[in-house]
């Protein structure tokens, strides 16, 4: 039978406030446990919740960049339930009434799939704080550092037929928070945390399957390989006369396997209802206009443009406005160095390489944008060839400092003088008797492959430098002279 | 409006509230009577009207996003029946 | 001395007749000697008051002194104060000394009062004789056999009792107001958002509300004047101005429209009390003031209303209580879910759980609509109510419970029946409103309580009504016999 994916996203997206979304502590990550858990955040007796407007700012940002009905009026409620890291034995959230309602992203896959994903609705609530299980003589240590933390929930419509897409749509959301600067996008520190709605039914079906949820997976290629695995096993089990039952997950990526969290909550039952230490959130249009009018450019709006002012591919110009911190750098190279497309080569490919080596967010790389475009621009005006500025390039990443300088300390400037070239080309064609016969006998249209071994040649008799233009010139004509 | 054995265990248990076996009649007894107290609610037409979730339905305030709070760890931790290494301990979660 | 009002006390201050160390040295010495019998403080905080009273009469003979300043008060043992155990009339918080102050608390701090002590109250303000509190019950002075009310019963006793002058309360269904009647002293809840809740340990966070207890309505002027105001700690405190509240207390009443509800004198008032309420309205139309009948059609249904939203918000404010952070936690716990299950189930009393219970219960998927929801409706309903009553008169009067104080014990088995004697107060917080209780005669030997409910931010006028009334009667002046 061919069956067919059906897949929902829950994201968790922590804001970037500089204090906890009812409290004045600092929601700054990895302080000593507990220090920064105010009385409010405790839930010590007594103790009342004030809302934080910056999130609710940044929560309206999201709405208008994913072109959603923003809540004139929005409700907090209570979700009961007991848990040790959460210390009023309730999460403030938003369930009837959420800031943000219904609006949509369109995506597009690596293999080119495009798709409109309708979101449902996005909503403010705390985070918890966190269970350390490291052994305190059998206990659970419990750090409140993180409760209270401004979430937006993103709920997205059971829109997506794969796990690309899947993907795609939280690179997406990854993308628009990060431009937005609502949050710092670090999904390794939890910053950004997905829960994958998953099941299939028989292709042509209208009805869904019964779907199970994958908790808390925290990176793009940990949704494309639960999302795969999880669906492996619903088909299988179907197949094999079985029934999925609908539950909450947990992926292993160790194991790249699910497994049943089992919980002994048979049935929870949550409690809803408006939290009455907190009134109604009322917003007016002008509110709504002014942070309009404050937005930065969206990835859709950077990627079209890239395409239109830079020329670059679609696939180029989605990858590079993917990422804010990552478009900015872009730009700035391109700027840099004149050549929109050698920047892009640049930024995604030995750039990203690095980065990607060094497991090092692009805000922090060692080269900045100013110092790679002045890499580029040596390439362009050919001081260097492309092959010296890879050298070129480790050596600014590992050690520091201008393109120029490293060129200059290095002495790896590129040779131009073609009387020099011409020199070590007599001497090559000299010494290698073997090969210039072979080229000489070879058919006319079939010796432009064989000029490689005479230029690898004259390259490491230059140690690389000889501008590989003016040799292969050099080479042709005084080899072909031979053959006449 | 009557409350069984298996509902007060089932609430008991919701509001995690250890409640002896012997005093489940009565709870089941107290609930149930209150219970009919406010089945008297029923009688009453309230089709279209707004719940009222705050008397003065006023509407929130916002704080601005500053640093109001420093590191009070040690003085609101005298009061933690259970701490180590500046955790909260408790029994062991399982997950 | 101990049957002179704080204002007559501050007098008493500023002239030098006594200072504040003296006159606290004489109340906590009262306490000890006196309060075997009554049990209206759960902890009295001798040194601090001492200390806190020195520094009072250095900041009187500095001549910065303020209103307040070195006047003693009682804090009702939900309010936290830093330092100082703060039980919330629990074994849950026996062990509980808060870390910080509460707003009115630190508020009190801030105008020179000295605080005596944390007195005694029906555990998490659940109850209406205090005999909930895990200290056991307080006793009210005028009979020792009988209840003080609740469920800031050990403020009222200890204020009939002289063993402090004034002392704050909270009233989430008339525990500011039950309790003054009883005990035959005077009460004020304030308009819901007048005073901070911050630092005052929830039951019903939308009925909450702090206030002052005293012998007069001057003495419950004095203390809004420091309890009220904006709060940035709480979002549901009003940012409004606060006037000065001894200032209109001499405003003339003629031309007072008074609105008595027929509703309150129903077959379940005691009609002795009904008298002394007719006789107290008689007192208001000597003093120019007219009197007409209105109907709040919905009191009845304040009670079912009332018993599922006060549960519902307290369920859910009560969860905080997981021995987790602070408070009791159960020795030995097998697992996480033992830990919960026990430190909740031992640390809290019958009533409380009994309110967890039915909160929960309330809120539960299948029954949210047909009850919190629907009280909330009937909560609108009657509010609409009064809101239409108040634009046709400018005071409602009523009696403040339907008995005067009953036996200890007598009610224990029949919670509806304690309820009941709720029934004229509930619906001042389910409306928001303000509501004063003033002494208006005895029942039996038993002090009764008149309820004088007024518009929204009234608390002035009420002020004014209850002080003209003291000006020409004299009940509030009664003592229990041999105090």
């Amino acid at each position: 039978m061919e069956w067919e994916v059906v897949i929902g996203l829950e994201i968790h997206v922590q804001l970037s406030t500089t204090t906890k979304i009812f409290s004045g502590a600092s929601t700054a990550f990895g302080a000593e446990p507990n220090t920064q858990a105010c009385a409010v955040d405790l839930a010590l007796p007594g103790t009342l919740p004030v809302f934080n407007e910056n999130a609710l700012r940044m929560a309206v940002m999201f709405g208008l960049a994913v072109d959603a009905e923003i809540g004139k009026r929005s409700v907090f409620e209570r979700k009961n339930y007991f848990y040790p890291d959460l210390p009023k034995g309730y999460q403030t959230t938003q369930l009837a009434e959420p800031i943000v309602g219904p609006g949509h992203v369109d995506i597009e896959t690596d293999d080119g799939v495009k798709r409109r994903v309708r979101i449902h609705h996005a909503h403010l609530e705390e985070d918890a704080g966190k269970s350390l299980h490291e052994d305190f003589h059998g206990m659970t240590g419990i750090d409140l550092n993180r409760a209270g933390t401004p979430l937006v929930e993103i709920v997205s419509e059971p829109d997506m037929r794969s796990s690309k897409e899947a993907a795609a749509y939280a690179r997406k959301i990854h993308a628009i928070v990060t431009t937005l600067g609502i949050c710092d996008g670090n999904m390794a520190e939890g910053s950004m945390r997905c829960d994958c709605n998953v099941s299939v039914r028989p292709k042509g079906q209208e009805e869904f399957g019964t779907r199970t949820e994958l908790k808390n997976i925290n990176s793009f290629r940990f949704i494309e390989r639960a999302i795969d695995t999880e669906v492996a096993r619903q088909i299988d089990l179907i197949e094999d006369g079985g029934k999925v039952v609908q539950e909450t997950r947990l992926y292993d990526p160790d194991k790249n396997e699910t497994r049943s969290m089992r919980s002994k909550e048979d049935a929870n039952d949550y409690r809803y209802f408006p939290c009455p230490d907190l009134l109604p959130v009322i917003i007016d249009d002008s509110y709504i206009e002014a942070i309009r009018d404050t937005l930065p450019e969206l990835p859709d709006a950077r990627r079209a443009r890239f395409i239109d002012e830079y020329g670059l591919s679609e696939y180029d110009a989605g990858v590079l406005s993917g990422y804010r911190a990552q478009a900015d750098y872009y730009e700035q190279v391109a700027k840099a160095c004149s050549d929109a497309k050698l920047a892009a080569n640049w930024v995604m490919g030995e750039l990203a390489k690095h980065l990607n080596q060094h497991d090092t967010d692009i805000k922090e790389s060692p080269v900045n944008a100013e110092q790679l475009g002045g890499l580029l621009v040596r390439i362009k005006d050919n001081t260097i060839s492309g092959n010296i500025a890879k050298k070129v390039f480790e050596l600014m990443w590992s050690k520091g400092g201008s393109a120029d300088e490293i060129i200059e300390a290095e002495g790896l400037k590129q040779v131009t003088d073609t009387g020099a070239i011409e020199k070590i080309v007599d001497d090559v064609i000299a010494n290698a008797g073997k090969q210039v016969e072979q080229y000489k006998a070879a058919e006319p249209d079939k010796r432009g492959k064989m000029l490689g071994f005479f230029m690898g040649q004259v390259m490491k008799a230059t140690g690389g430098k000889a501008n590989p233009g003016a040799v292969t010139g050099i080479l042709k004509q005084k080899l072909d002279a031979l053959c006449d | 409006m009557s409350l069984d054995r298996s509902d007060v265990e089932r609430i008991a248990h919701l509001a995690r509230l250890q409640i002896d076996d012997s005093d489940i009649p009565s709870y089941t007894e107290n609930l149930s009577s209150i219970l009919n107290l406010i089945d008297q609610m029923q009688q009453t037409d309230t089709a279209g009207v707004e719940p009222l979730a705050n008397p003065l339905d006023a509407v929130l305030r916002l704080r601005d996003d500053v640093v109001s709070e420093s590191n009070q760890r040690e003085q609101l931790q005298t009061v933690a029946p259970a701490v180590e290494e500046g955790l909260f301990l408790v029994p062991k979660v399982i997950e | 001395m101990f049957d002179k009002t704080l204002a007559e006390l501050a007098a008493g201050l500023r002239k030098g007749d006594f200072s504040s160390v003296e006159l606290t040295s004489a109340y906590l010495e009262r306490i000890k000697a006196e309060d075997g019998r009554y049990n209206s403080f759960i902890t009295v905080t001798e040194e601090q008051a001492l200390a806190q009273a020195k520094a009072a009469d250095a900041s009187i003979a500095a001549g910065d002194a303020g209103a307040f300043t070195g006047l003693p008060i009682a804090h009702k043992d939900l309010f936290c104060t830093q330092g100082v155990r703060t039980s919330c009339g629990s074994k849950m918080l026996d062990n509980f000394a808060s870390p910080y102050d509460a707003t009115v608390v630190a508020k009190f701090k801030q105008a020179g009062a000295v605080m005596l002590g944390k007195t005694n109250m029906d555990e998490f303000a659940m109850g209406s004789s205090n005999e909930s509190s895990f200290y056991g019950a307080a006793r009210n002075p005028w009979n020792t056999d009988c209840v003080p009310g609740g469920s800031s019963g050990g403020s009222g006793a200890a204020v009939a009792a002289r063993l402090t002058p004034a002392a704050t309360g909270s009233d989430t269904g008339g525990s500011i107001r039950q309790p003054a009647a009883l005990c035959g002293i005077t009460g004020l809840k304030p308009t819901y958002g007048r005073v901070s809740r911050y630092g005052m340990i929830a039951y019903a966070s939308s009925l909450d509300q702090g206030g002052p207890m005293a012998h007069t309505a001057e003495d419950c002027a004095m203390m809004l004047n420091v309890m009220a105001g904006f709060d940035p700690m709480d979002s549901t405190c009003l940012n409004r101005e606060v006037p000065d509240y001894t200032a209109t207390l001499n405003e003339p009443l003629a031309g007072l429209k008074i609105g008595l509800p027929k509703e309150y004198f129903s077959d379940a008032l005691d009609p002795q009390i009904a008298e002394r309420v007719k006789a107290a309205v008689a007192e208001f139309e000597k003093l120019g003031a007219t009197v007409k009948e209105v109907s709040l059609p919905r009191t009845e249904l304040s009670i079912p209303a009332y018993y599922i939203i006060a549960p519902a918000e307290a369920s859910s404010n009560l969860s905080r209580f997981d021995g987790v952070r602070y408070g009791y936690r159960c020795t030995d716990p097998k697992d996480l879910e033992d830990m919960y299950k026990r430190s909740r189930g031992e640390g809290f009393g019958a009533e409380v759980k009994r309110r967890i219970m039915v909160g929960t219960y309330a809120l539960c998927a299948g029954y949210y609509d047909a009850y919190y929801n629907k009280a909330q409706q009937i909560r609108r309903l009657i509010q609409q109510d009064f809101v239409r009553v108040l634009e046709d008169v400018d005071v409602i009067m009523g009696p403040t419970t339907p008995h005067p104080a009953f036996r200890i014990g007598e009610k224990n088995n029949d919670p509806v029946s304690m309820y009941m004697e709720d029934i004229f107060t509930l619906s001042l917080n389910l409306a928001g409103l303000p509501g004063m209780s003033v002494p208006c005669g005895q029942v039996n030997g038993l002090p009764v309580g008149m309820q004088i409910i007024g518009n929204y931010f009234a608390e002035a006028k009420l002020l004014n009504i209850a002080h003209q009334f003291q000006q020409v009667t004299d009940h509030h002046k009664q003592a229990p016999a041999g105090i």
